[in-house]
C-alpha cells in the first residue's frame, strides 16, 4: 500500500493537470452547448495553441502565461471566422455532414502543423519549469500549479461572462431556444460565431498552459480531442461546471490508476470511468436530462 | 560518322554482345538498391534521423572501400509498426534488393515477416528482441546484440562500475518502456539478475510505462517512494528526457541513473534538451571502437557531411546502420548479383573483421545472428558520452554516486 504522502502528492498532481484538461474540455462543452456542433478538431486546435506558445517563446522569449493573451486573441478571431465562414452553413445540415466537415478540418490542421513545424517534439524552457513548492509532505510542481491557476481564472471569467453580461445571456438564450432567440431579434449566427470564438479562447489558454507540462508534436491533437470528449461526457455535455469536474476526475483517476495498478493502465481507467458514467448517468455528472 | 565507320562500330558491338550474353544481367547488377527503413518522425524520430546519418554516408565510404555502387531508397515508418510493414512492402515493389533498418524491435518483427514472405534479405541495424532471429527465417540477419546479450553485458558492466567506484548499492528501482524492446529487456533482466550473485543489489519495484507518455509524474513519484539506491532504466529518448526533468521537479536524487542497455541518454537530443541535467547518466550499450580504422573513415565522412555535428552523439546509431549497409554491400560484391537468394547466401557467409563496433568479427550464426558484439559503459561527462568502462577502452573514470546524491 503506497504511503499517504505519496497518494496525496499524486492526487494533487492529478487535480492540477485535470484542471487544465477541464479548461480545454470547457471549450468543447461551450461550443456544443450553444452551437450544437461537436468540434472534432478541438485537440488539433489545442496543439496549434501549444505550437504558438513555443514559437512566441523561441522568437520573443515570451513566457507562455503572457503568450496566452496574443494567442487567445488570435484564436478568437480564428474561431469566429471558422464558425461564420465554414460551420454556420452546416448548422441545419445532418449531423454526419457536420462530423465530416470538422474531421476534415482536424486532418488539415494536423498536416499543416507537420508541414510548418515538422514531426519533432518542441517545448519551452522557462526558469521555474523544474522548480517545486514544498508544502509539508507535498511537493507541488510550480509550472503545474501556475497552469492550474490560469485554468481556474479563465474558467471563472467564462462563468462570469455567460452569467452577468448581456452578450453572455444572449448566447445562453440561443442555446436554450434557437427559434425563440431569432424571434426576439438576436443575431444568432453572429452569436454562434462569438461562441465558437470563445471556445477557441478556452483552447488557446489551455494550450499555452499545457505546453509547460508536455512537449508538443503534431500527432498530439487526436488524443486531446478524445480526452476532451471523455471529459465532457463524464461531466455532462454542455455543462461548464461539468467540464471542469470531469477534467479533475479524469486527471485524478488516471493518476491513482498509475499509482495503485500500473502506469500503463492510466487511459484504461479514464475510459472505464466513461463507461460507468454512461451506464449510470448517461447525461453526465452535471448534465441535464434531455 | 561515315557509313563504313558506322558498320564497323555496329560489327564490334555485335561481336561484344555475342561474346558476352550476360552483359545485360551484369549491368543490372552494377548497383545495389538498399531500402532503408527508419523512424525519422514520431516519438523515435530523433534516433531515426541519427541512424539516417549513418545510412547517408554509407554509399560514399563503401564505394571507396569496396568499389560497390549503392542506391539508397529511404523510407520513414513514422515510429509506427503498421507503417513499417507497408513501407517494407512498397520498397520491395519499387525494386529494393535488400532492406536495412529499422532501429525498433516491433518494426523489425513486422519487416522481417514481409522480407521472409517476399524472399528479400533484411539486415537489422538495431533491434534487440530475441524472437526476431528465433523464427527460423532465411532472409533475416541481425548485426546487433539481442536483449539477452545486452542485459548480460549491461549487468556485468554494472558490476564492474560498482567495483571501479568501490560502491555497494543495495536496492534499485527498475523502470522500463512498455514496448516490444522494453518488455524483452525486462524479461531478460528478471531472468539474468538472480543468477548474477556478484551484484549486490535487488530490485525493489518494477515500473513499466507508455513509450509515448507525455507525463511521467506518477511513475517518478512511485519510483521515488521506493527509496531505492539507484534507478535502473530501460528507456527511449523522449521518455528519458521527460523522466529526467520529472526527477528534478520531484527532487529525487538517487546514486545514479544506470541503463543496462537502452538508447536515449547518450543521444545528442538528450544533451541538447537537458543541458547540465544530462550529466552523469550511464548507459551500458553496444558501442563503437573509436580507434578502429573503419571508425576513422566513417568519422571523416561524418564530419564532411555534418560539419557542425559530432559522431560521438550518433556513434551507436551511425555505426550499426553503416555496418548493416556494409554487410549488404560486402555480400553483393561477393555474390556479384542482386538475386535475393544469392545475396542472402552471401550474407550468411559474411566475415568482416574491419568494422566500427566493439567485439569480434561480423559473422552470422545459423539463426542469422552476429555473436560477440561488445558493450561499453558510457557515462555523460562534460556534456559528452564518454567511455568509462571497460578500462582498456575507457577515456575517463566513472563517477558514481553522482554529485548531489542525497539519500531521501
Amino acid at each position: 500500500m503506497p504511503a499517504a504522502d505519496l497518494v496525496a502528492n499524486v492526487v494533487v498532481s492529478g487535480i492540477l493537470t485535470g484542471l487544465v484538461y477541464g479548461l480545454m474540455a470547457l471549450g468543447l462543452s461551450v461550443i456544443f452547448g450553444v452551437v450544437r456542433v461537436v468540434n472534432f478538431a478541438h485537440g488539433e486546435m489545442m496543439t496549434i495553441a501549444m505550437y504558438a506558445a513555443t514559437a512566441l517563446f523561441a522568437a520573443l522569449k515570451l513566457d507562455p502565461f503572457l503568450a496566452m493573451l496574443p494567442v487567445a486573441a488570435a484564436f478568437f478571431v480564428f474561431g469566429y471566422l471558422l464558425q461564420a465562414g465554414l460551420i454556420n452553413p452546416f448548422i441545419t445540415r445532418p449531423e454526419h455532414s457536420q462530423f465530416m466537415l470538422l474531421v476534415a478540418v482536424a486532418i488539415i490542421l494536423v498536416n499543416a502543423m507537420l508541414m510548418v513545424f515538422g514531426p519533432d517534439a518542441r517545448n519551452v524552457q522557462v526558469d521555474y519549469q523544474l522548480e517545486s513548492f514544498e508544502l509539508g509532505p507535498l511537493l507541488v510542481d510550480k509550472a503545474r500549479l501556475f497552469a492550474a491557476i490560469a485554468a481556474v481564472v479563465a474558467a471563472a471569467a467564462f462563468f462570469a461572462f455567460f452569467r452577468y453580461t448581456l452578450t453572455g445571456k444572449a448566447i445562453r438564450a440561443c442555446a436554450d431556444n434557437y427559434l425563440g432567440a431569432r424571434i426576439v431579434g438576436l443575431n444568432v449566427k453572429h452569436l454562434y460565431a462569438l461562441t465558437f470564438g470563445l471556445g477557441a479562447v478556452c483552447v488557446a489558454i489551455a494550450g499555452c498552459a499545457m505546453v509547460l507540462l508536455v512537449d508538443v508534436t503534431p500527432p498530439l491533437g487526436p488524443s486531446y480531442t478524445l480526452l476532451a470528449f471523455v471529459i465532457v461526457i463524464v461531466g455532462g455535455l454542455g455543462s461548464m461546471g461539468g467540464a471542469l469536474l470531469g477534467g479533475v476526475l479524469i486527471g485524478v483517476s488516471e493518476a491513482l490508476a498509475g499509482l495503485f495498478i500500473t502506469p500503463s493502465a492510466k487511459s484504461m481507467f479514464s475510459f472505464g470511468l466513461l463507461i460507468l458514467v454512461l451506464l449510470l448517468r448517461p447525461q453526465g455528472l452535471l448534465g441535464k436530462r434531455a | 560518322m561515315k557509313r563504313r565507320q558506322f558498320n564497323k562500330a555496329l560489327a564490334v558491338a555485335g561481336a561484344l554482345a555475342a561474346v558476352n550474353p550476360f552483359a545485360i544481367v551484369r549491368a543490372q547488377a552494377q548497383k545495389l538498391r538498399v531500402g532503408v527503413i527508419l523512424p525519422r518522425s514520431g516519438y523515435l524520430g530523433f534516433i531515426g534521423q541519427s541512424c539516417q546519418k549513418g545510412a547517408d554516408l554509407a554509399p560514399g565510404v563503401i564505394k571507396e572501400l569496396l568499389g560497390v555502387e549503392l542506391e539508397l531508397m529511404n523510407a520513414d515508418f513514422e515510429s509506427n509498426v503498421d507503417t513499417a510493414r507497408t513501407r517494407a512492402e512498397r520498397l520491395i515493389q519499387e525494386g529494393a534488393h535488400v532492406l536495412v533498418g529499422p532501429f525498433d524491435s516491433g518494426a523489425a518483427s513486422a519487416i522481417a515477416q514481409v522480407a521472409e514472405q517476399r524472399g528479400i534479405p533484411f539486415v537489422i541495424n538495431i533491434a534487440a528482441a530475441p524472437q526476431i532471429t528465433e523464427q527460423g527465417y532465411k532472409f533475416v540477419f541481425r548485426n546487433f546484440q539481442t536483449a539477452g546479450d545486452i542485459v548480460r553485458n549491461g549487468l556485468d558492466l554494472i558490476g564492474e562500475l560498482f567495483q571501479a567506484t568501490s560502491t555497494v548499492p543495495r536496492t534499485a528501482v527498475f523502470m522500463h518502456v512498455n514496448d516490444t524492446f522494453g518488455q524483452a529487456m525486462a524479461k531478460g533482466i528478471n531472468a539474468v539478475l538472480p543468477r548474477r550473485t556478484q551484484l549486490p543489489f535487488k530490485i525493489v519495484d518494477q515500473i513499466g510505462y507508455d513509450p509515448a507518455a507525455k507525463d511521467l509524474s506518477v511513475e517518478v513519484s512511485k519510483a521515488k517512494a521506493t527509496n531505492a539506491d539507484f534507478l535502473l532504466l530501460v528507456c527511449r529518448l523522449n521518455d528519458a528526457i521527460i523522466l529526467r526533468r520529472e526527477m528534478v521537479k520531484q527532487r529525487w536524487q538517487p546514486m545514479g541513473i544506470v541503463s543496462p542497455g537502452s538508447p536515449g541518454m547518450y543521444e545528442e537530443q538528450y544533451f541538447k534538451t537537458l543541458g547540465k541535467l544530462s550529466e552523469y547518466s550511464i548507459s551500458n550499450v553496444p558501442w563503437y571502437n573509436p580507434k578502429s580504422n573503419m571508425t576513422q573513415r566513417v568519422e571523416a565522412a561524418f564530419k564532411k557531411a555534418n560539419p557542425k555535428d559530432n559522431l560521438v552523439f550518433h556513434g551507436l546509431n551511425v555505426g550499426f546502420t553503416f555496418e548493416a549497409i556494409l554487410i549488404a554491400a560486402d555480400a553483393f560484391k561477393r555474390a556479384k548479383s542482386t538475386d535475393p537468394k544469392a545475396l542472402a547466401e552471401a550474407i550468411r557467409q559474411t566475415n568482416i573483421t574491419e568494422k566500427m563496433s566493439l567485439g569480434g568479427p561480423i559473422k552470422f550464426n545459423d539463426k542469422g545472428q552476429v555473436e560477440g558484439i561488445g558493450s561499453a559503459c558510457v557515462q555523460n561527462l562534460n556534456l559528452l558520452p564518454t567511455v568509462v568502462l571497460p578500462q582498456e577502452a575507457a577515456t575517463a573514470k566513472p563517477v558514481f554516486p553522482v554529485p548531489g546524491y542525497k539519500k531521501t
